[in-house]
Order: C-alpha cells, then structure tokens, then sequence
C-alpha cells in the first residue's frame, strides 16, 4: 500500500478551484518532484498535503505505517524568520514537536534526535551560531534538520534551492539524495528540470493537462515541453 | 549623596511606594516576556489598539457607575483581543486596519462617553490620567495587589510551561501546525494573556504608553543577544530594572510615572543599540 493516496482530489480557495480532479500515489521511497508554472497550485497541494488547507473535494489518505502527523515540511522562508533571534540548536529542537498530546518540554531523547539530524546535516558545528546570521545554503540544512527531527518516513519539501547559489544547491541536492537513499520518501516542488531528470523518480506535472508518472514517462510527455518552455522565461 | 538614600529608604518604608513598587515590577517582567513573541509576529501594535479599548471599557465602566471597574475591563478587553485574532484570519478586514479601526474607535468612544456623562469635575484631568498613567499606582489597595501578584504569577506559569510551544508558533506557524501543534489555541493564549497584561499595566502607565512596556525591553535585547532564550531572559530582567528605576526616579523627582519609565526604556533601547552595534553582537 502506499504512503499517500490522493483520489480526485480538486484544490482551491474559496470554492474556485485551482486543480481538479489529481488522481496520484507516493509510494514507501519514492522521489517525487511536483512541477508546473507558478499559480499552478503547487504549494497549495503541498500545504493540503500538510494538513493545512482542507481539500474542495476528494480524499488524501496515508497507508503503509504512515500517521498523517509523520510528515516533515521544509517551507520557503518568510519575512518573520529572516531577522529572528534563535540559535540553531532552538530551531532545530522545535522539529521535535508532538502531535495533540501534552508534550510540552522536550524530553532527553528529543534532545538525541535533534542531535542526529543535526548531524546527518553536516551543522553540529553551527549548533549556537544565531540563524539570522547564516548563509541561505546554511539556512535550508537547518530547517531540513528540523523537519528530520519531525519525521523519519516522509519528507516535503517546498523549492528547497531557491535563492541558493549554484554550490549551495548542488549540496542541498545531494543531501536530499542521501535522505532518499536512506529511504526516506521526497516529495518536492521545483523548478529546476535538471534536478527532476537526474534525481526525481517520479514526477507530478500541475497545469492545465496534469501529468503524473514516472521520470521516464515524463521526459517523453508533451508536458516537458511546456515545462521546459516556462523555464525560459 | 547620603541624603539621597536615607530620602529612598525613608519612601521605601512606606506601604503605598511598596505596593506601587511590587506591581510596577510584576507588570515590567510580565509584558516584557509576551513582547519578545508579539514583535516577532509583527503583532507589536496590537498592545496599543488593546489598550485603547480598555480606555473605552474604562469609560462604560465610569459611566455605569460600575463598583469594581476591573470586572468588566477585563473581560472586554479579552473580547477584543480574540476578535482581533479572529478578523485577522477572516481577512475582510487586514490585521493592521483592524487593530487601528477598533483603537481609535474606542478612544474616541470613550471619550464620548465620559464627556457626556461623567459627574466628575475635572474630565480632562481624568481622561489625562487614564491616557498617561496617574498617581494611582500610589493608592493602589490591597485588594488591587494582591490581583496583581496573582495574575502575573498565572501569567509567568503559563508563559515557562508553554516556552517552546510559543517559540514553535513564534518561529513558523505553519510548520507548527503541519506536525499537528493546535496553533489556533496558542495564538488564543496569547491574545488573552496580553489582554490581562494590558488591563494590569493600565494602572502603571496609562493606555497610550502601555505597548512601550511590552515592546522596548525585546526590541532592547534583541539589539544585542542573538537567542530566543537569551532574548528573552534579557527583556525580563531588562524591563524589571527599567521599571523599578523609572519609579523610583518619578517619586523622587516628582515626575509622572508612566512616561517616567517610559523614558528610562528609551534610554536603555538607545545604549543596548550602541553596544549591540560596538560589539558586533555575541555569539550565543
């Protein structure tokens, strides 16, 4: 059984629909990219995905030993986290985060786990640096630090290199290969073809004509082409 | 210089500096620790717009002869502050426009208010001591005090039982929600517990300085420490001396209380932002 079914799912605000009809599954390791031209409802299906933003109709449901809380998120940065004053060490702690339960202080294996993903991320050393401070690229690995203290199963992830340097983003793509190797399953959205054709396994293409397959499939489809197209521009 | 401080110790013996100092201090550390959070979610005006409906509680309070004035301050001033929260995820209205609408609109009812049925002689004395703070920090009973310790211990409590949780909603809301933190109750708590904050600090320095209690201690700390923890361990124990400076100043010189203290948090804003620029900021 898979991970994540999402059956007719139609997604939207305030009863227009921005996609209709997305009929997909993830499957335990899967690397799937989401691609397609802004305002396509990308991050929309991801913050639905999440929980955050309630379907217009359809159902997601998770199989295969996956709560519907066992998802890490890795957001676009906002406004407020840019000058804010938290060490790495609070940031990345906070991934570990329970579900509805009366879980308020962190417990000394939260402390380990955090400890680990921190690790796995190549920033011990950053661990009392003030994140304000940090590089983009350094940035990224701490909130995808976080998001690993939230999750061990999988992982989504909204444009995880935008605003990196090309050196930054080949790091953070390798991580997010290791991740995947490990057998976590991916889940991100992108922009960046090269990215989908050498790492994606499958690929989810949001537009008018929504594509979903594997990359094989896709880099055949008549969808790569406009893809390729509005990466011009 | 001797003379000095047998004139401190001569007002510190009295019981009406004593309450005053006790409930200037709560209210300090109280509004210092929500601050550090309300700046950081951009929410640093919602102090003043909920201040400004206190004032306008405060008018209906006068008004309808009401015994006990903090009963009903209270619970208005907690209405307004949940419906503020609740316009602001509505979004007909945006959060900024909602917070000036209903400030200015209870300032102006307020006033109203107390100018067309107020028995008292002196309005404009009494509309000046609500808007600035007054000498009733001085002739504070009982009573009022020990509300005042009570709720800044509940205020306290909740804010270390639910540090982290606070800090998870501070730092990204939407990923807080997403590993399933009730994110709704928390901003909740918070809009209550800045309602209560508010109501206490009225007395100290009047509706319209109320948010530079809450915003100059974390706006002082966050000029030179780099940690939420710090920060915020900073603002408290930054607001307090502020605090407790400022009043001891105001009832030696004579000068209001509020802006008093007030000013003592400029002053301090000005040389935390000199060293923060000095020393580059610490590390940790």
């Amino acid at each position: 059984m898979a991970q994540l079914i999402c059956r007719d799912l139609s997604l939207g605000y305030e009863g227009k629909a921005l996609i209709e009809h997305l009929n997909f599954s993830v499957e335990k390791g899967d690397y799937l990219c989401i691609v397609g031209e802004n305002g396509a409802g990308k991050t929309t299906l991801l913050k639905t995905l999440l929980h955050l933003h309630a379907p217009l109709h359809g159902t997601i449901e998770a199989g295969d030993g996956l709560r519907k809380d066992e998802i890490g998120y890795l957001p676009q940065q906002t406004l407020v986290q840019r000058d804010f004053p938290a060490s790495v060490w609070e940031i990345v702690l906070s991934g570990c985060q329970r579900r509805g339960k009366w879980h308020l202080f962190y417990s000394s294996a939260d402390k380990q786990l955090a400890r680990q993903s921190m690790e796995k991320m190549n920033i011990t050393n950053l661990s009392k640096r003030c994140y304000r401070e940090l590089s983009g690229g350094q940035q990224q690995r701490v909130l995808l630090a976080r998001a690993l203290c939230a999750t061990q199963k999988l992982l989504l992830l909204d444009e995880p290199v935008s605003g990196l340097d090309p050196k930054a983003t080949e790091e953070m793509y390798a991580l997010i290969r290791s991740l995947n190797q490990e057998g976590i399953t991916i889940v991100m959205i992108s922009h960046d073809l090269s990215a989908v054709a050498s790492d994606a396994s499958h690929v989810l293409h949001l537009g008018k004509k929504i594509f979903f397959g594997t990359k094989q499939d896709y880099l055949k489809s008549e969808n790569v082409h406009t893809f390729d197209r509005k990466g011009d521009e | 210089m001797a003379q000095l401080t047998e004139k401190i110790a001569l007002y510190l013996s009295y019981p009406f500096v004593q309450y005053a100092l006790v409930v200037g201090v709560l209210v300090a550390l109280c509004s210092s620790l929500l601050g550090v959070t309300l700046v950081l979610k951009r929410f640093s005006f919602i102090g003043d717009g909920l201040s400004h409906t206190a004032f306008g509680a405060m008018a209906i309070a006068a008004v309808l002869n009401l015994t006990n004035e903090i009963l009903f301050i209270l619970p208005a001033t907690i209405l307004c502050a949940v419906l503020l929260l609740r316009v602001g995820q509505n979004a007909k209205i945006k959060g900024d426009a909602a917070v000036a609408m209903l400030s200015v609109g209870s300032l102006a009812i307020g006033y109203l208010l107390m100018n067309l049925f107020s028995n008292s002689a002196n309005i404009s004395g009494d509309v000046c001591s609500t808007l600035f703070g007054s000498t009733s920090i001085l002739t504070l009973s009982k009573t009022e005090v020990w509300l005042c310790v009570v709720l800044s211990i509940i205020v306290v409590g909740v804010f270390i039982v639910f540090y982290n949780k606070l800090f998870a909603v501070t730092f990204d809301e939407n990923f807080a929600k997403a590993v399933g933190t009730n994110t709704d109750g928390y901003n909740l708590l918070i809009a209550v517990i800045i309602a209560v904050i508010i109501v206490l600090a009225m007395n100290l320095v009047g509706s319209l300085l109320v948010s530079a209690l809450i915003i100059f201690p974390a706006l002082s700390a966050m000029r030179i420490f780099k940690t939420f923890r710090a920060v915020t361990i900073c603002a408290a124990v930054t607001s307090v001396i502020c605090s407790f400076v400022g009043m001891m100043l105001s009832i030696l010189a004579g000068t209001p209380v509020g802006a008093t203290i007030v000013a003592v948090d400029i002053a301090v804003f000005a040389l935390y932002t000199l060293a923060g620029s000095l020393t580059g900021g610490q590390k940790a």
